[in-house]
């Protein structure tokens, strides 16, 4: 059924600082969601590339136009994260980790990891 | 009445309970996971490793043999993997269960549609580089 509850709820998140571990947790889901974007994109190009040159126009415009790189830098921060932050999601799986001291160590790490595997792609792309 | 369910008639009526494949759905994120990890690296390297964006590069380093089939890999796991994230976002905040089930279903089928296309493509530029 559809929430019909018209009383006002408790405020939470405009009162409450989440801890980094839910932070990081949320921006789990939330990068993995806009990859979604990045994934059309992608097809996209592949699309107009299986076109021929002149279909590929368009998609070299933004794969070479300046806020065409930053979507695409946007794109791969993401990426970055959800895949660091995904291999300490499978070590969880695993049953390691799962302390809030290493919780806590492991996502500094993910986070210091995703920015310089980003960093790395774009020095090499550039 | 079955003696191998411990369940109230009412119960088994409703129907309610198990999620029952949910399981394999959280092998598969996984499995699609742990595959994506030498595929994502290989995929953003590859790319950021080309001289340039023109036609010419790109349909060249797509067109080639091993990357078509990585391609193609990644593209799979890819949708597979996004497939099963959005249905838990979807049932996570969906709660109308009519709306819930269609959001699903049209998920599902977009990423099925996404995906065709992205391997249908890099076919098509494979098959032209080496023609």
């Amino acid at each position: 059924m559809a929430w019909t509850d018209k009383r006002p709820m408790s405020p939470h998140l405009q009162i409450y600082k989440l801890p980094m571990t839910a932070v990081l947790s949320v921006l789990h889901r939330g990068t993995g969601a806009a990859l979604g974007v990045g994934g059309l994109l992608i097809v996209w190009i592949l699309a107009r590339a299986a076109g021929g040159e002149d279909d590929f126009a368009a998609a070299n415009w933004v794969l070479s136009s300046l806020l065409g790189k930053l979507v695409l830098f946007g794109f791969t921060a993401a990426l970055y994260y959800h895949f660091c932050n995904g291999i300490r999601h499978l070590l969880w799986d695993i049953g390691w980790g799962l302390d809030l001291k290493t919780s806590k160590h492991s996502g500094q790490a993910v986070l210091g990891v995703s920015l310089s595997l980003t960093a790395l792609t774009w020095l090499v792309a550039l | 009445m079955s003696t191998t369910q411990m369940r109230t008639p009412l119960s088994r009526a409703k129907g309610w309970g198990s999620a029952k494949s949910g399981t394999h759905h959280f092998w598969v994120q996984r499995l699609t996971g742990i595959a994506l990890i030498p595929l994502t690296l290989w995929f953003c390297f590859g790319l950021a490793s080309l001289p340039s964006m023109a036609y010419s590069d790109f349909t060249a380093w797509v067109g080639s043999p091993f990357n078509s089939v990585m391609l193609i890999l990644t593209l799979m796991a890819v949708f597979y993997h996004y497939a099963l994230g959005l249905q838990v976002i979807i049932e996570d905040y969906v709660s109308d269960h009519a709306v819930r089930t269609a959001a699903i279903i049209a998920s599902h089928f977009v990423c099925i549609i996404l995906g065709v296309v992205g391997v249908f493509s890099v076919i098509r530029i494979s098959l032209g580089v080496a023609g």
